[in-house]
């Protein structure tokens, strides 16, 4: 029963897919709106194979990928810990939280001036504007998080002799995971919008690049390609932290059924 | 009086909040001896669970003292394991893991933790069950494993906070009965918190009488029951007349809280 109601969950989410392409083909192939406004799919298709022997598509998709991961991990591995500290004590919390919220509302595309200047226009320049775009996002997850662990459980610990370390390691550490997993899922969807930030300037390859480039030869179908792929990717990231969710936190309720 | 094992002394606890100061509970005197069953019933509201909690040293009392063997306690400890009403199982831990919890904070190695763990496994009867998750337990079950991951920490003492009340009645006389036979094989001294009469009197060889907020001891009973508790102590003449003394304490309790009021 499950199952079958498994499977009918999956057509609906298909059946999206499948009427927003039904009408995108009747928009097209029907002549209703022009090839510069939006590209019929098939000539999007046919571009995407043309990267593809040109070389470009895995030479883009790689080059995006990998900063969004380096910038988002970056992201992961400071936020992590602040977060953690920040949900702990009130002290530290008081400490850091106004900055982090200051720093929250400041639109990282204001900031691409300054990272340039500082760091040129190499690779770790787009890793910082990734990072500035999710890290102040992320730290306050985590810390909210971390803190709506169940007091019980961690009572539960105390009484049964746990000490603070075990306390976060044995208990804080575990009840957070799935939690921290959503977070870190939702924060590296949003690295990808400051991806197109980050290579708004001074980049010569990507994803990004390539839709930023197309605009100015009106090169719909490019755009159309590239949007196309960064949303494939993030399905495909998102599926993945869905499995290694499962893997991690195979006792979590809202997964198992 | 070398047999007292937990002994509260004028224990009063105050909350201040954005009403003011509450008192929660006021000047509670209480002892329990070496492997006695000593229950606690009072009324909703009457400050039972922050008494456990003050015992068990999760919560610091204003003033007043508690003493374990002698020694005042002081924080959290292994040696006061608490059963709670909503279990607090770790869902991310199998039944033995579980319940090898508090010996694996020990640093106790993992075959005597298995050892250990096997032994209450048995006498809390969730053979066959070792590798579940707890999101796959009954509310019964979960609470089996709730009371062997604490005695497998083989505390001084074992603190009960309502811990069947929120489980069916059946499943309740079940459990009792598992409790009673367990305080019987184990001899742990064991402190327990209700609000229900009928398991005040049922487990209990004596029974503490709480009186509305602020929650202070009204009475103290002994109960002469068989020592062996099972669900047909229900319906003897001393459970009955037990059970009436506290209804009468209870009721005049609340007349006297309608009244002052």
């Amino acid at each position: 029963m499950k199952k079958h109601k498994l499977s009918l969950y999956q057509l609906l989410s298909l059946l999206c897919f499948c009427l927003i392409i039904a009408a995108w083909c009747i928009l097209t192939f029907g002549g209703f709106v022009s090839d510069l406004f939006l590209p019929s799919p098939l000539e999007v298709v046919r571009k995407i194979g043309q990267m593809y022997r040109e070389g470009t598509l895995w030479a883009n998709c790689y080059e995006s990928t990998k900063r969004v991961v380096v910038g988002w991990i970056w992201s992961v591995i400071v936020a992590l810990p602040v977060g953690m500290l920040m949900a702990n004590s009130k002290k530290f919390a008081a400490f850091i939280q106004p900055i982090i919220e200051f720093a929250r509302y400041l639109p990282v595309v204001a900031l691409v001036p300054l990272t340039l200047l500082y760091l040129g226009i190499g690779e770790s320049q787009k890793y910082t504007i990734i990072f500035l775009g999710t890290f102040f996002q992320l730290v306050l997850m985590v810390c909210d998080t971390v803190s709506s662990v169940d007091q019980n459980l961690i009572n539960a610990a105390r009484t049964l002799g746990a000490g603070r370390w075990q306390i976060y390691r044995e208990v804080i550490f575990p009840a957070s995971l799935p939690g921290l997993m959503d977070d870190f899922r939702l924060t590296i969807g949003w690295a990808w919008t400051y991806l197109v930030v980050a290579e708004m300037v001074a980049a010569s390859n990507g994803l990004g690049y390539m839709i930023l480039r197309s605009q100015r030869y009106l090169a719909t179908d490019t755009i159309f390609a590239g949007l196309i792929l960064i949303g494939l990717i993030g399905l495909i990231t998102d599926f993945l932290f869905r499995v290694l969710t499962r893997i991690v936190a195979p006792w979590h309720e809202r997964l198992s059924d | 009086m070398s047999d007292i094992k937990l002994q509260a002394i004028d224990l009063t606890k105050k909350f201040y909040g954005t009403a003011g100061e509450v008192v929660a509970i006021e000047n509670v005197n209480l002892t329990v001896k070496e492997s006695e069953f000593v229950m606690i019933v009072g009324p909703s509201g009457c400050g039972k669970t922050t008494l456990i909690n003050l015992i068990g040293g999760l919560e610091e009392q204003t003033s007043g003292e508690i003493l374990l063997d002698g020694q005042p306690v002081k924080g959290p400890g292994p040696e006061r394991g608490m059963v709670f009403q909503g279990y607090s199982l770790f869902p991310w831990l199998t039944v033995q893991k579980n319940i090898e919890f508090g010996l694996k904070m020990k640093g106790i190695s993992k075959s005597e933790r298995a050892e250990q763990a096997k032994k209450y496994i048995e006498l809390v009867g969730l053979n066959g069950f070792e590798n579940a998750l707890p999101k796959q337990l009954s509310g019964g079950m979960k609470q089996r494993v709730a009371i062997a991951r604490t005695l497998a920490n083989e505390p001084e003492i074992l603190l009960m906070d309502e811990p069947f009340g929120a489980l069916d009645a059946q499943t309740r006389v079940v459990m009792q009965e598992l409790l009673a036979d367990i305080s019987q094989k184990t001899r742990t001294t064991i402190l327990f918190i209700t609000h229900d009469i009928d398991e005040a009197v049922l487990l209990g060889e004596r029974v503490y009488v709480m009186s509305r907020r602020p929650g202070t001891i009204r009475d103290v009973l002994d109960v002469n029951l068989p020592e062996i508790r099972t669900h047909d102590c229900l319906v003897l003449p001393e459970f009955l007349e037990a059970k009436k003394k506290i209804m009468d304490m209870l009721w005049q309790e609340s007349q006297d809280a309608a009244l002052s009021r």
